[in-house]
């Protein structure tokens, strides 16, 4: 008869010596049939006739890290034959190297369903292990006890979580497989014992109060719930005596309150409602020009609707020079403020190489709401259309007489459209002067994000430059208008 | 009469039930293993219990006060209303969120409240709250906190330090109807609230020029909730302001919340039967749209999803000509477009199929519903023939129309 090596696991510390046996069992060529597995004492072995397991050899066995991940969730699950199943996937990674990428083997789908309820059932361990306090509560170190009946051996995974998050006070898990102990900072495992004696806990009633009263009558769904807290576990937790209430009463609350006439508001209600309204949000922008706050209520157009807010013009109310925009991008819909995302980053750099003073110009936008489309969850900027433009054209002119500029710079197409009335041909039109509203000289070019959106770095260098010398001549421009 | 503690625990976890977010995921990882504190995080949120609403209970969620000066018509502590009314001392919050992490029963604090004479007052009030349980009781479980629209900067930047996630519900998903049963409230600061949140994490996020990282600003993002069913706004319009709130402010979560019947409620609202299954369905369609690559114009044109069937199916339906997938070929994109197939089923597949040839029983194995999958796909042993063309396709798939009840 042909004895079979059998390897008895410890009950702490399975994982690892699981591990190394199959190593050991690997290097030894013994076939997966020849093997018979169990862990701890308690799990009865079939085979009368035991040989010991071979010595580990040294020598390096490459697995896929994949396999090695299974197995130390796999190792924890209740069922006897976990050990051979694993060692049989492990023989077969030998040969069959790219079996890990296999969704639907017919062994690792078994394997990966014992992962699944390990991992449900350390997550079920966290979650559902309900402390009594042992201790005093004035102790320098409190002290909590638990029972807990999971339903595999998963309070060794689980028992690191309750270290890492009850680390200033001692701890104990008992379970009846094994007992964690926490005591000052160090964790320990000890044999499992019957169910222990906790003294209550006064906590427990008011975590009861919260329980009933977080319900909502108007929803009740006992599946949803028994889903996720199947009744194995709801002797080990105190709120579970509050349910069958809950559920035979929900629907009486519920007649109850729809059948409740609406009562008169409390006396104190009126005296409160005719107070004056707490004050609304401060607009953002320090830089702000008074005259135009209303704006925050815009409704010319139906931009409106779906940006963050309105985003006005900023600068000195005595500038010379304004500079005119298309629209609030992401970020200035965001900040409420023109010019801050990344085109005006780089249109600040291109106005200091070209000797503009940033803090001297009114910088606007001909449109003052941001458009855009959504994709995926990225907001993606659309161009406003004529009659956006238009209708907002008399917020330009507000800004316009306000600040009464010698010079306006239109920046890209969409500010030619709103200050000239045409946005056709602004590649040829850009660098020169042309007439805007009242007479007003707009030098006409660009817009920065266009410079940005140019995929070819040489082409992009050439564009830049040129905006850099578009803005050297509005600057001289303006010169030579102040000094007429 | 004096309340006591659970009278107030009492009221002022009834008065927070309303608020569908519980989440206590997706924050940055902590522990307390310098002994110095307590509490961790590591980015998985962990339900504690399951009430028969079928809620999951992971955060303490309560309101610090339900005293408030807004008249909200949908909500149980507008100002009309008659709710007993308690307020819990800054000591209360911090004991009760103390006492109940050390009992495993929360992964922390969801913390929010009624407005009480200004939104810079309430806001104090709470920022003491989180900013005691941080720095006095080294408190390191996961903090939700309200924020108010219209509180000072200062308020807003210390909360986002103290807190993993910020809310500011948007309440109702047109700005009609916030005006018509919130009329305290402004749609506009509720968006520069939003967007002003953005811009702070997105600071806190950028390495300054010294390289050193700055403290993280809500870690956990921001999210909000929109209530269903109160008003008549369609589930166009709301999936389209989804899409925008998620495109605009980064939010990490809508959470759509069925208008349900709340204790003396008020004459401008009838109280019916909250539309659960709606919610249900909108849901399914915000999933469709953050994982799925569905647009909102796509999940429901003009109008309301289909109840009977879900978002996907339906699309499905209505665009067979996209229909049937070779699955052994299709794009990624057109593979989450099989109704029937998870994220997870597709990446199973992109992942076995450059080695193998997949069959039928292969997607039975991966988890795929292949009862609903099989008219939309084609594999080496499976075509669905006319099957995808059939007339009663979605009778097929539609539950038999439920009897009406009278509520």
């Amino acid at each position: 008869m042909n004895l079979m090596p059998h390897v008895t696991l410890p009950k702490v510390g399975t994982a690892e010596a699981w591990r190394e046996a199959a190593r050991a069992c690997l290097s030894a060529r013994i076939p997966p049939e020849a093997i018979a597995w169990s862990r701890g004492p308690g799990e009865a072995v079939l085979w009368a006739e035991d040989e010991p397991p071979p010595a580990p050899k040294v020598g390096a066995i490459r697995v896929p890290e994949s396999f090695v991940h299974l197995a130390s969730q796999v190792v924890w699950h209740k069922d006897p034959e976990r050990f051979a199943r694993l060692y049989a996937v492990l023989w077969r990674l030998r040969t069959e190297r790219e079996l890990m990428q296999d969704a639907a083997d017919r062994d690792l789908v078994a394997l990966r369903q014992m992962e699944r309820a390990v991992h449900r059932d350390i997550h079920k361990t966290k979650a559902f292990v309900r402390f009594r306090e042992v201790g005093e509560k004035a102790a320098p170190r409190r002290r909590f006890a638990a029972w807990f009946e999971p339903s595999h051996f998963t309070l060794e995974p689980a028992a690191p979580f309750f270290a890492r998050r009850f680390a200033d006070m001692d701890w104990l898990i008992a379970t009846p497989d094994l007992v964690a102990r926490f005591t000052d900072g160090t964790l320990t495992f000890e044999e499992g014992v019957e169910k222990p004696y906790l003294p209550e806990d006064a906590q427990e009633e008011l975590w009861l109060t919260y329980f009933r009263n977080i319900f909502n009558p108007a929803r009740v769904k006992p599946d949803r719930m028994l889903a996720e807290m199947p009744k194995k576990y709801w002797k080990n937790l105190p709120e579970t005596a509050a349910i069958p209430d809950l559920l035979a009463n929900a629907e009486t609350r519920v007649r109850e309150m729809a059948e409740a006439a609406p009562t008169r508001a409390p006396f104190y209600a009126k005296a409160i409602a005719s107070r004056p309204p707490p004050p609304r949000a401060p607009i953002a922008s320090p830089g702000l020009i008074s005259a135009l706050k209303e704006e925050d209520t815009c409704t010319r157009c139906p931009l409106f609707a779906n940006a963050t807010q309105a985003v006005p013009g900023e600068g000195p109310l005595d500038a010379r020079l304004m500079m005119v925009g298309e629209q609030p991008g992401d970020q200035e819909d965001l900040a409420g403020r023109p010019f801050v995302g990344p085109a005006g980053q780089l249109f600040d750099t291109l106005l200091r190489d070209a000797g503009i003073d940033r803090s001297k110009v009114f910088l606007t936008n001909a449109v003052k709401h941001f458009k855009y489309t959504i994709k995926g969850v990225r907001r993606i900027h659309q161009s406003p259309n004529g009659g956006e433009i238009a209708a907002c054209k008399w917020w330009l002119a507000q800004e316009l007489s306000l600040v009464k500029p010698k010079l306006v710079v239109a920046l890209g197409a969409s500010a030619a459209e709103s200050l000239t009335g045409t946005r056709d041909g602004i590649l040829k039109r850009r660098g020169t002067l042309e007439e805007g509203p009242d007479g007003l000289p707009v030098f006409l070019t660009v817009h920065p994000s266009f410079l940005l959106r140019l995929p070819d770095p040489v082409a992009k260098e050439m564009e830049t430059e040129k905006f850099r010398q578009d803005l050297i001549a509005a600057k001289e421009h303006l010169e030579r208008l102040l000094a007429a | 009469m004096t309340l006591t503690l659970q009278d107030k625990l009492a009221i002022l976890s009834d008065a927070a039930r309303y608020d569908a977010s519980c989440a206590s995921s997706g924050t940055e990882r902590r522990d307390s293993r310098d002994g110095k504190g307590l509490g961790s995080t590591d980015g998985n949120g962990i339900c504690h219990a399951y009430t028969p609403d079928g809620r999951c209970v992971s955060l303490l969620k309560i309101l610090m006060t339900n005293f408030c000066v807004f008249d909200c018509a949908y909500c149980v502590n507008r100002v009309s209303s008659n709710v007993r009314r308690a307020r819990f001392s800054p000591e209360e919050v911090v004991s009760l969120t103390i006492e109940f992490y050390r009992r495993n029963y929360i992964e922390g604090l969801f913390l929010s409240s009624g407005i009480i004479k200004s939104p810079d007052d309430t806001m104090r009030d709470m920022v003491r709250i989180v900013r005691t349980l941080r720095e006095e009781h080294g408190f390191r479980g996961y903090i939700h906190l309200k924020t108010i629209p219209g509180a000072s900067p200062e308020l807003i930047e210390e909360a986002g330090l103290h807190a993993d996630r910020i809310s500011v519900n948007i309440e109702l998903p047109t700005e009609v109807s916030l005006a018509r049963f919130a009329p305290e409230k402004d749609a506009g600061a509720i968006r520069k609230h939003m967007g002003d949140i953005r811009l702070r994490r997105e600071a806190a996020e950028d390495t300054t020029l010294k390289g050193t990282q700055p403290k993280k600003f809500v870690p956990a993002g921001q999210s909000t909730q929109m209530i269903v069913g109160a008003d008549a706004t369609n589930d166009s319009t709301i999936l389209k302001q989804s899409a925008r709130l998620y495109g605009s402010y980064g939010l990490k979560r809508v959470y759509y919340s069925a208008f349900s019947p709340i204790p003396d409620s008020t004459a401008k609202l009838p109280l019916v039967k909250p539309p659960l299954l709606r919610e249900h369905r909108l849901y399914q369609a915000d999933w469709l749209m953050r994982f799925y690559e569905f647009s909102a114009e796509e999940i429901a044109k003009d109008g309301n999803l289909d109840l009977a069937i879900d978002p996907k199916l339906a699309w499905a339906l209505q665009n067979r000509e996209a229909f049937p997938v070779k699955v052994q070929r299709a794009t990624r994109e057109m593979l989450l477009r099989v109704p029937g197939f998870g994220t997870k089923t597709v990446d199973r597949i992109l992942q076995t199929r450059p080695h193998r040839t997949l069959r039928y029983d292969d997607l039975l194995r991966m988890g795929a519903s292949l009862k609903k999958a099989q008219p939309f796909i084609e594999l080496a042993d499976w075509t669905p023939g006319a099957l995808l063309d059939t007339a009663d396709l979605r009778a097929k798939f539609a539950p038999e129309p439920e009897q009406l009840s009278l509520f």
